[in-house]
């Protein structure tokens, strides 16, 4: 690793070469990038990282099919169902074991209340690197009775580890579903709230709106995907087009970036576009938690040390950042073969080169900000 | 005053250091300040933490961004290789006298990740740690029971203890 | 269109260079692809109207030892058709070679590297084929399955005692010191290591 610190080019035109991280608040996790700038302009913003690869996919490979579970966890930690509900939906559709409809249901309910508690995180700390700290502490505190609902379901507050092959581990817990019932009702007020308190503020606006604009071509030519792929402009949101587990039966409209404030593509669109998920997100557990059918929560016989016969399968979601799909290979052994995770963070990082040439310092840690990744996603 | 003296044989310096030394302490172990060095899940319940409900700060904690302005450090996730010199070298640039609570199991030991061929097995094996918490990952109330810990660890030592000879030689080149 | 339509026309269209094996009865059904005409078919498979495959969503790679391949494999989807392909290049496990996918899709860019840097797997026409996730003087792919573990790195070791092995060893040096103090004139026998008596 070359140990570059600070480094200036060249003594004529003040080009200098720093490290931004991998210890800095607006990273969102350990992320390095070789910034080359030139006095306040960026020439270029090289990420650099790795820092936190856990070798989860290796890991794959050595633990059971169902011991896998609680490794997929940390590959997304602030949204930890999705991966889960990945991984178990790729396993599922290679043995073909079905899962009963109220485990369908029950798995939208916990995502939509996960995506709810992510999304709150990633506009809080986004608004934090702008120069808000309230919004913050407004979406940190409407986290905790997120958590606390999730801890309720499944007794965890951030690794959850809830869902599993052909089912979810644990059914409502009593009185669970007037409290979430109750918490939306809150929830939708708070989004006014939030909206007045910071998505409308003139300054919070000019800092985003006409800011690191991506087109939809180049979105979706780099491969970003959800929130970032339909700021720019894309529609497409994989529980509607492709729709998997019970979303078939929820009406639920799709936010796209029109240019709220400025441009189809920057910043604020992208920002924007996760606020306004979040109110659709609230909208699809009230009708899940209404329409919940009775039944099952686990697919019948499904062998504890369970053997997957040869083959090969992939499973798309729509996480938090967007698609989610777990390639799964199986050799007919009571273990995986090859688990790979494709993230939305990971090629939404591939895309920071190109997009920060001309930005200034500031405006890439908006883009960072916008772009929403998160580390563990990119290095797994 | 003389009193005082004839019991402690006479040695008044010593009286008044002691003193002086728990009011520094008193000082020292409400306003510890911690570099925010969130690695990974426990990151976010570091996060929550220092949020609302939580509120880490009652106890003078504040987050600090930068390792110089930092009392101690809380190493809150798993430590890879790749991170493990930029642990070093962060610790390194903290002013003494210094602490670090390892936060969640990855921290102490590895945790889930013994497997792993990229994560370091505890970061212990780094830097010197002074309180464990467990869990993966640990609860709020577990972290400021952590904090808590530290207060008592920082109340019972002599702060002149802490300093030590300053390092031949940078760590960082 | 459906998996098995595309399969039939890329068939046509390139002949012996591209197979598809029989759909499986689980899972999903893949069209294996010879290394050279690699980038031309994805082309094709990109720009051509009525297949526009414009998302390379997943480009991976899985290691078989046992017929000396690493597979390398690429997810295509539609966002505009909606409908999905999975293509497969073999490279030879000693010195795995193949070509870029970059000039079609630029997010295999990442992808490319990340196979490179775990995999070991060489990409003719990247344009910056550097290690991705592990530091640049990481020894060995470790996703190959006969990757050996070099124990440690940079000189931090890569072995954890077991905790109460250490427990063990602070009660033991514990309970002499309170021996020793208990009878300050030495017993005959020096105090230290009495682990093997049977005490407590």
């Amino acid at each position: 690793m070359e140990k570059l610190i600070l480094r200036r080019v060249d003594r004529n035109n003040e080009e200098m070469i720093l490290n931004f991280g991998p210890q800095h608040p607006s990273t969102h996790g350990v992320i390095n990038f070789i910034v080359e700038t030139d006095g306040e302009v960026l020439r270029k913003a090289v990420p650099d990282v790795g820092y936190l690869h856990r070798s989860i996919e290796k890991i794959g490979e050595v633990t059971g099919w169902h011991g896998f579970m609680p490794f997929t966890d940390r590959i997304d930690y602030v949204a930890a169902m999705f991966p889960n509900e990945g991984y178990a939906t790729a396993v599922e559709r290679l043995t073909g074991i079905e899962v009963p409809r109220r485990a369908q249901y029950l798995r939208a309910i916990s995502c939509e209340l996960a995506r709810i508690a992510s999304h709150l995180v990633s506009l809080g700390t986004m608004s934090m690197d702008i120069g808000a700290f309230t919004p913050m502490l407004h979406g940190i505190r409407e986290r905790e009775t997120i958590n606390d609902l999730i801890e309720a379901l499944c007794g965890a507050r951030l690794t959850y580890n809830y869902h599993r092959i052909g089912g979810v581990a644990f059914d409502l817990p009593e009185g669970w579903k007037e409290r979430t019932l109750a918490f939306l009702d809150h929830f939708d007020k708070f989004l006014v709230e939030f909206d007045r308190l910071i998505s409308f503020n003139e300054i919070y606006v000019r800092r985003l709106a006409n800011v690191a604009v991506i087109t939809g071509k180049d979105a979706v030519d780099y491969g970003l995907v959800g929130p970032n792929l339909r700021g720019s402009g894309v529609d497409w949101d994989v529980r509607r087009d492709l729709p998997y587990g019970a979303y078939d039966d929820f009406e639920f409209a799709v936010p796209v970036g029109q240019g709220f404030k400025g441009t189809v593509g920057d910043c604020y669109d992208r920002y924007y576009c996760r606020c306004l998920e979040m109110g659709e997100s609230s909208k699809i557990v009230r009708q899940a938690l209404l329409q919940l059918p009775e039944g099952e929560i686990m697919a019948p016989k499904v062998a504890r040390n369970l053997k997957v016969e040869a083959g090969e399968a992939l499973s798309r979601v729509e996480s938090a950042r967007g698609e989610m799909a777990f390639y799964v290979v199986a050799d007919g052994t009571n273990k995986a073969y090859r688990v790979r995770a494709r993230t939305g963070s990971f090629t939404a990082m591939g895309i920071i080169e190109s997009a920060s040439p001309g930005l200034m310092i500031a405006d890439l840690v908006a883009l960072i900000a916008s772009l929403d990744v998160v580390a563990p996603e990119i290095d797994r | 005053m003389a009193k005082i003296d004839s019991e402690v044989g006479g040695d008044v310096t010593f009286f008044h250091t002691s003193q002086l030394d728990q009011l520094i302490n008193l000082a020292r172990e409400n306003s510890l300040w911690y570099l925010l060095f969130g690695l990974a899940c426990c990151g976010i319940e570091l996060i929550q933490t220092g949020g609302p409900r939580a509120d880490l700060m009652r106890f003078g904690a504040i987050p600090r961004a930068s390792p110089r302005q930092a009392d101690f450090m809380i190493v809150a996730g798993t430590l890879t290789y790749k991170m493990a010199e930029r642990a070093k070298l962060l610790y390194d640039q903290m002013s003494e006298p210094k602490y670090v609570i390892s936060m969640g199991s990855c921290a102490n030991c590895g945790g889930l990740f013994q497997l792993a061929y990229s994560v370091c097995k505890g970061v212990d094996k780094v830097v010197p740690v002074d309180v464990y918490v467990p869990g993966c990952p640990p609860r709020p109330e577990a972290l400021t029971e952590g904090l808590i810990r530290l207060q008592d660890k920082v109340r019972n030592e002599r702060w002149q203890d802490k300093r030590r000879a300053p390092v031949q030689g940078t760590g960082a080149a | 269109m459906t998996t098995s339509e595309i399969h039939d026309l890329l068939k046509a269209r390139f002949g012996e260079d591209v197979s598809a094996a029989p759909p499986p009865p689980k899972g999903d059904a893949w069209l294996t692809v010879k290394a050279e005409r690699l980038v031309e078919v994805c082309r094709f498979l990109k720009e051509t109207a009525g297949l526009e495959f414009d998302f390379c969503e997943d480009l991976t790679a899985v290691d078989w030892p046992k017929r000396n391949v690493i597979e390398v494999v690429v997810h295509l989807l539609s966002y505009k058709l909606k409908h999905s392909l999975v293509l497969k290049v073999e490279a030879d496990r000693g010195s795995p070679v193949v070509p870029s996918l970059y000039p079609v899709w630029k997010t295999a860019d990442w992808f490319e590297r990340e196979v490179y840097d775990l995999f070991g797997v060489t990409f003719t026409g990247h344009p910056d084929l550097r290690r991705l996730l592990l530091p640049d003087d990481w020894v060995g792919f470790p996703l190959r399955k006969d990757y050996a573990e070099q124990g440690g790195w940079h000189g931090i070791d890569n072995v954890r005692e077991n905790p109460l092995v250490e427990l063990k060893r602070l009660d033991d040096s514990a309970r002499a010191e309170a021996a020793k103090s208990a009878s300050p004139a030495p017993a005959a026998a020096p105090p230290a290591t009495p682990a093997p008596t049977s005490q407590a």
